[in-house]
């Protein structure tokens, strides 16, 4: 019982810092102090994280990766950046940029071209998932600034990507 | 007085040293109808007869289009000295003498005399003179004469290229001589370079830099390193060339939607769309004429070339048949052009005549991109790979002669020639 109550206490505190913090996703949680001490589940709700922070959410995948000269988002990760679309909405003063990148295969300015309708895909995909047009910017790297080097498969497969960057 | 002696070794003897160690280059291959030259060593101060013969040398290899015939130790200066008949039986055709000394002022003066060997006559006589700095420049112009007068057309050798070299996160837009050396740094940063395309009088470069954190396209002088923004609008801009009158540029920009050409005047005004394809229309290039663009367009579902007219018209598919192409550069005659054919996981450098459509491959493939035509069209320089290296490469317009040249640190990659003699 002692222990409960001491882990009471520590979410409280924790959730104060968490509130002070975090001012602009305070405000749903801005009152539930009276009864912070009658049950646990009440003091969890009290505790607000930023879903885009917990590395178990589906916000927390950031890139989507795709085949040779191919600019569609596959099926599997619609549904991440439907929920980022979504975020974004809820959250209208989180800004994200989406960079595109291709492989080496192709010319340097086709695959800037590449990597733009990479990322200017995702920014339409989040735009029709609630994101506002001003809260998404899209930018091409093309084949520059390769995140793995190599002329073989293992490296091209990481360098077909959409990076979301969060503005802080 | 030592010191002083020091200074000067180090000042007047390191940059050569320097200069000789950051390119190294191989030459492969031989044409099929070479004309055997050969050259007497220039008479007077030895040393720098040995640094200018070398660059003659290498420039006439390269081209594919001599044999150089050894002087056997015959060292004539004046062709009075020149003995025919001996020259005859040790197969030459041309036979170049000369002298060279240090003016008074510190010049480096040649007199040069260029003779043919079958008629025992003089084809032509000149008088050269530069820098005591620029022994590599004689070089090629005595090179450029050579070829000029045995072949009929106009030498490259003195003519510049840029490129942009690579070294980890450091990116430097180079100007350089044909043959790799003489590199001189016009924008150093850590934000990617890329398309360097020169205006018609080489005077100016378009490029696309990173540093506003996307692709935007810069123009700059490359005498006076003075440089402006031409297109900075949201998305990427990018692929930048040159109309010859130098008046306009083409390049792409993605502010409507997807990439397509534009054209800009070369002050940054009036703006107007091109291309309305939706699809990706990149890699512009202006026909000697000015009349119409080559472009890279993936609109029949594939990376192909197609041409436009300017005046307006229809845009038509000019690559077909397997695999896909890249990077469209016309001929300096507009009768052809060079572009990157892709086909078995392999890079080429191919060329294709307009008239019969025929596409040739000038390279036998791995990592060969971005090739451009010597101002004359007998040469094509491209970035390829070797050792895991990005380094610039030439080839002979008939696909006979490669040349690799190897810079000292990092990769070299999107080379372009200066369109300007």
């Amino acid at each position: 019982m002692k222990k409960l109550v001491i882990s009471v206490v520590l979410v409280n505190l924790l959730a104060a810092c968490a509130s002070q913090k975090a001012p602009e996703a305070a405000a749903p949680a801005a009152t539930p102090a009276p009864v912070a001490a009658v049950t646990a589940p009440v003091v969890e709700k009290a505790v607000v994280v930023d879903p885009l922070n917990d590395a178990t959410s589906i916000l927390a995948k950031r890139s989507v990766y795709y085949a040779l000269d191919v600019d569609a988002v596959a099926a599997a990760d619609k549904p991440a950046i439907v929920a980022h679309g979504k975020y974004l909405s809820e959250n209208p003063s989180r800004k994200v940029e989406l960079a595109g990148y291709a492989d080496e295969r192709g010319s340097t300015e086709y695959n800037l071209a590449l990597g733009q309708r990479r990322a200017d895909g995702v920014k339409k995909m989040l735009e029709l998932s609630g994101a506002k047009a001003a809260q998404v910017s899209s930018v091409s790297f093309g084949e520059e600034k390769p995140k793995a080097a190599g002329h073989d498969e293992a490296a091209w497969s990481q360098n077909r990507r959409t990076d979301l960057n969060y503005a802080k | 007085m030592l010191k002083v002696l020091k200074m000067l070794f180090l000042f007047g003897l390191l940059p050569t040293a320097v200069a000789h160690a950051e390119m190294s280059i191989e030459i492969v291959g031989a044409g099929e109808h070479q004309i055997p030259v050969a050259l007497a060593p220039l008479g007077g101060d030895a040393k720098l007869a040995v640094a200018i013969n070398e660059v003659v040398v290498a420039d006439l290899q390269r081209s594919g289009l001599f044999r150089i015939v050894d002087n056997a130790g015959k060292t004539p200066h004046e062709p009075s000295e020149v003995n025919y008949p001996e020259w005859q039986a040790m197969g030459a055709e041309a036979l170049s003498i000369g002298v060279v000394e240090i003016l008074e002022d510190g010049r480096i003066s040649v007199k040069l005399r260029l003779l043919d060997v079958l008629k025992k006559s003089s084809l032509l006589g000149e008088v050269l003179s530069a820098k005591e700095t620029q022994t590599r420049q004689i070089g090629h112009r005595i090179a450029d004469l050579i070829y000029e007068k045995l072949t009929g057309d106009k030498g490259v050798f003195s003519t510049r290229i840029a490129y942009v070299n690579r070294l980890g996160e450091k990116y430097r837009l180079v100007v350089a001589d044909s043959d790799g050396y003489n590199e001189q740094t016009v924008l150093a940063q850590n934000e990617p370079i890329m398309s360097p395309a020169w205006s018609a009088d080489g005077s100016r470069l378009a490029y696309v830099s990173f540093e506003t954190g996307h692709a935007a396209v810069f123009v700059q002088s490359v005498f006076t390193k003075q440089r402006t923004v031409l297109a900075d609008f949201r998305g990427s801009n990018s692929a930048p060339t040159w109309s010859p009158d130098g008046k306009q540029l083409a390049m792409v920009l993605t502010r409507d939607g997807s990439s397509q050409l534009y054209l800009i005047n070369a002050d940054g005004s009036a703006i107007k769309r091109m291309t309305f394809s939706g699809a990706i229309d990149t890699e512009p290039c202006f026909s000697p004429d000015g009349q119409n663009l080559l472009f890279t367009s993936d609109r029949g579902g594939s990376a192909q070339i197609y041409r436009m007219p300017l005046a307006g018209g229809l845009e038509q598919r000019v690559t077909f048949g397997e695999g896909t192409n890249y990077s469209p550069r016309y001929s300096p005659d507009g009768k052809s052009m060079v572009l990157v054919h892709r086909a078995n996981g392999q890079f080429y450098i191919a060329t294709q005549d307009f008239q019969s459509g025929q596409m040739q491959l000038v390279t036998d493939g791995g990592w060969h991109k971005k090739p451009s035509f010597a101002p004359n069209g007998k040469m094509i320089l491209f970035a390829s790979e070797a050792r895991g290296r990005g380094i610039l490469a030439s080839v002979s317009s008939d696909g006979r002669v490669k040349q690799h040249m190897f810079t000292q640190t990092g990769d070299a990659r999107e080379p372009m020639w200066n369109p300007h003699f």
